[in-house]
């Protein structure tokens, strides 16, 4: 599976509007992966989940920097990833099936913060996208 | 399921069951007989898919007046779906997911992540009643 040069241009135009958000975006992503779906939480047991908490905007910080990453380097997204590729892999160890749920609660975030631009192509593209993105940060459990 | 109270609509026509056909171009597969679905554009006006659409709207529109009972709600209709349209339930899920998608979309703020786990029981409830008599 790979990008099409529209849906590239789909998403690199629609990231820079989501950057000037990206902090809250995170942020919210994280809490509604956590309250629609609980057993995500047993990955943060040394974690404050309530809503506000530091770590939880620090953490929606970093996955969201990273999906940055990934845009930036859209054409090569293996190699933007790659450490957090091994990060997941040999010390994390997230379940695969998490990469879908985080995926969902971002494009529900994005979708209600940018009504207008989440159009059925811009969703399609945006699912494949962050699929990519999933697969990447798997491809070495095994 | 008491947030369910909030989200009760009895116009659910602006929600899209032709999205699915659009992000998940496999799901297709069960709408040959449809005409075009070559494109984005084609699929979003065909007027069967929107005609489908509707059905399964108002199918939802049940779900959500018999929250508790959901598995005979959709009794009969979990038999169609095996039997006749042999729909893999991992379909069901796409579409629960695309609709969620889709209610953010059209609710923005108002569909906070509260709201949103609510939703998310909901059609995890629709999905495993409409897969409940496979066999």
């Amino acid at each position: 599976m790979s990008l099409t040069k529209t849906e590239r241009a789909i998403i690199v135009s629609m990231w820079g509007k989501i950057s000037t958000q990206a902090d809250a975006i995170g942020t919210e992503t994280l809490e509604r992966l956590f309250l629609s779906h609980p057993q995500t939480k047993t990955y943060f047991p040394h974690f404050d989940l309530h809503a506000g908490s530091a770590q939880l905007r620090a953490h929606g910080s970093k996955v969201v920097a990273a999906v940055g990453d990934a845009v930036k380097s859209i054409d090569n997204i293996a190699g933007a990833l790659a450490r957090l590729s091994e990060l997941h892999a040999y010390i994390l160890r997230v379940d695969p099936v998490n990469f879908k749920l985080l995926s969902h609660c971002l494009l529900v975030t994005v979708a209600a913060r940018f009504p207008a631009d989440f159009t059925a192509e811009a969703h399609a593209a945006w699912d494949k996208f962050l699929s990519i993105v999933s697969s990447v940060l798997t491809e070495k459990y095994r | 399921m008491a947030l369910l109270g909030e989200r009760k609509r009895k116009d659910l026509s602006f929600l899209q069951f032709t999205r699915l056909l659009v992000v998940y171009p496999w799901t297709q597969r069960f709408f040959d007989n449809f005409g075009n679905l070559s494109s984005a554009s084609a699929i979003m006006g065909n007027p069967k898919v929107k005609a489908h659409g509707k059905k399964v709207l108002t199918s939802l529109g049940e779900a959500i007046k018999n929250m508790d009972d959901l598995k005979g709600t959709f009794a009969h209709l979990s038999e169609l779906h095996c039997d006749r349209l042999h729909v893999d339930p991992e379909n069901f899920k796409l579409l629960g997911n695309e609709l969620v998608i889709v209610l953010a979309k059209y609710f923005g703020k108002e569909f906070t992540p509260q709201v949103q786990a609510a939703w998310q029981k909901m059609v995890a409830g629709v999905s495993i009643a409409l897969a409940h008599k496979y066999h």
